[in-house]
């Protein structure tokens, strides 16, 4: 266990700093969020509709979390692939999924930060006043956001394992991940056909929950649907993770050259 | 006649080259899927917002999404070249400039033109924007001109990427401020005077603001005006960035900075 947790430590921090000072998944995964929320705000400030600011401004806090990892996910694998250095992941005794968990977590991390400036930044540009009622229960919603991302990247990483060219797979994922999860739109207004996809996303319950908890409310029920749905990807990647690699293995495709 | 092949099928080629196409599948998500989605999100943080119609955030986004290829694909004609290793042997050669650049820019113009017209296409179905059949060669016509200009600022950023290692990172921070500042999703007369005032020296503000009247029903005679203005801005983009190029190729051969990753 203590292994374990070693094992998922290091290679969290390896991970993190090399993010951190990456200026496409560092810089941009908080640069490019950051700008679509100041171009949605500024969509709602023409009105100048106080309430409606809040609301988007909250959701657009999460948008960067959801870039850091939808974008950086998908092409985790090929990273290492091209650094020549997937092979020795999946050779190394340690579970795929113990490597590639942490990978997405620190990728979501970096979206975490990307909140926090966000959310200063909408006060400082836009005048948008965090008004959190209950700030227990909202740092706590916003945690479950970042974690059950990095488990849908986690997913999205496995997924895209034999895909050459995932990179534009999370690229295209962004702005729809945006609006089905509800960030800066209620999903009540999208077509009720989209609904079913909006609330299979964990994201939709983690913001549901961050709104309810500013609101004072209690969010204890998304919050369970959010981790349950968290806890869903993570056992549907690991359980595809172990076929995906043991069929690249046996194709002998896992270079993919 | 060296020259239009260099021009044609040296363009071509490079174009192909930088999106590594094995097959051309590599489109739908990157140039298809993303335009739409992004006309979608803000189509509806207008009508969350009570601000625009559809039409409005439709032509906006559609312009707003062929600067992606425009600028992209110049940007990664030079940094691609760097990283197969052959963008010393592509300046070590006799070809004129001119030709050797612009044909690469030939390729990119024709995407970013398609990319526009199809998120217009797909964006009016899925929106229910209707727009009548007398309105599409005039607005063709504009996202024509707004692509062209695209490319020019690309010819810029392409020639910064003889410098600046981080092409993809550069092209998003340009996209970024195209999105703010011209106009895309709130109109140049809603936007801080300082910022509507960045907008009008960018390339998209014009062909936007064009686009957005055809739609309406303006004739090209109206607007044209504003189109002659988004040519000119695009050629002034396009005459600093061959400037720019020629510049960095002699200061990064002077330097040895060519091959640098």
């Amino acid at each position: 266990m203590r292994d374990r947790l070693r094992q998922l430590w290091l290679c969290y921090r390896l991970q993190l700093k090399i993010l951190l000072i990456s200026p496409f998944e560092g810089f941009l995964g908080i640069v490019f969020p950051l700008m679509f929320a100041t171009a949605t705000l500024m969509v709602y400030a023409v009105n100048g509709d106080e309430a409606a600011m809040a609301y988007a401004g909250l959701g657009a806090a999460v948008m960067g979390v959801w870039t850091s990892v939808t974008v950086s996910a998908s092409t985790l694998l090929n990273r290492e692939r091209f650094a020549g250095t997937l092979e020795l992941l999946v050779a190394a005794p340690t579970p795929f999924s113990m490597v590639l968990m942490p990978i997405t977590t620190a990728m979501a991390t970096v979206g975490l930060v990307s909140v926090g400036i966000t959310l200063v930044w909408n006060r400082l540009v836009f005048g948008v006043q965090l008004q959190i009622q209950n700030w227990l229960l909202f740092v706590l919603s916003v945690l479950a956001a970042t974690v059950t991302i990095a488990m849908f990247g986690f997913l999205l990483s496995v997924v895209a394992v034999r895909y050459r060219t995932a990179w534009a797979l999370g690229a295209s994922l962004e702005y729809p991940g945006w609006l089905l999860c509800g960030f800066v739109v209620p999903i009540a207004l999208l077509p009720v056909v989209l609904h079913p996809i909006s609330y299979a996303l964990a994201p939709t319950w983690a913001v549901e929950a961050m709104r309810i908890a500013a609101a004072g409310g209690n969010p204890w029920n998304e919050l369970t649907v959010c981790l349950a749905l968290g806890l869903g990807y993570a056992a549907f990647a690991a359980f595809l993770g172990v076929r995906l690699i043991d069929s690249a293995r046996r194709n002998a495709t896992l270079a993919l050259t | 006649m060296t020259n239009t092949r260099i021009f044609f099928v040296g363009g071509l080629m490079s174009f192909r080259a930088q999106f590594n196409w094995l097959n051309p599948w590599i489109l739908v998500p990157a140039l298809l899927v993303s335009p739409v989605a992004q006309i979608l999100l803000f189509a509806y943080v207008g009508r969350a917002a009570g601000v625009g119609d559809d039409q409005f955030f439709l032509v906006g986004n559609a312009l707003n999404y062929a600067a992606i290829p425009c600028m992209f694909a110049m940007t990664f004609a030079i940094s691609g070249e760097r990283w197969g290793q052959t963008l010393g042997l592509v300046l070590v050669t006799p070809a004129r400039r001119l030709p050797l650049f612009l044909g690469r820019a030939l390729p990119v113009i024709v995407t970013g033109w398609c990319v526009a017209v199809f998120g217009l296409a797909v964006g009016s179905l899925l929106l229910g924007v209707r727009m009548g059949a007398t309105v599409w060669p005039g607005l063709v016509l504009a996202v024509c001109v707004t692509s062209l200009s695209c490319t020019g600022l690309g010819l810029v950023m392409g020639a910064a990427c003889l410098r600046v290692r981080d092409g993809a990172t550069l092209g998003n921070v340009v996209f970024l401020l195209l999105l703010v500042f011209c106009g895309t999703n709130v109109a140049l007369e809603d936007l801080p005077s300082w910022m509507a005032a960045v907008g009008e020296r960018l390339p998209l503000t014009h062909g936007i603001e064009a686009a957005r009247q055809l739609a309406s029903g303006a004739t090209l005679g109206s607007v044209s005006d504003l189109l002659v203005r988004e040519l000119a801005i695009g050629l002034g983009y396009a005459a600093l960035g061959l400037a720019t190029l020629g510049w960095m190729e002699r200061d990064s051969r002077r330097r040895a900075t060519l091959e640098r990753m």
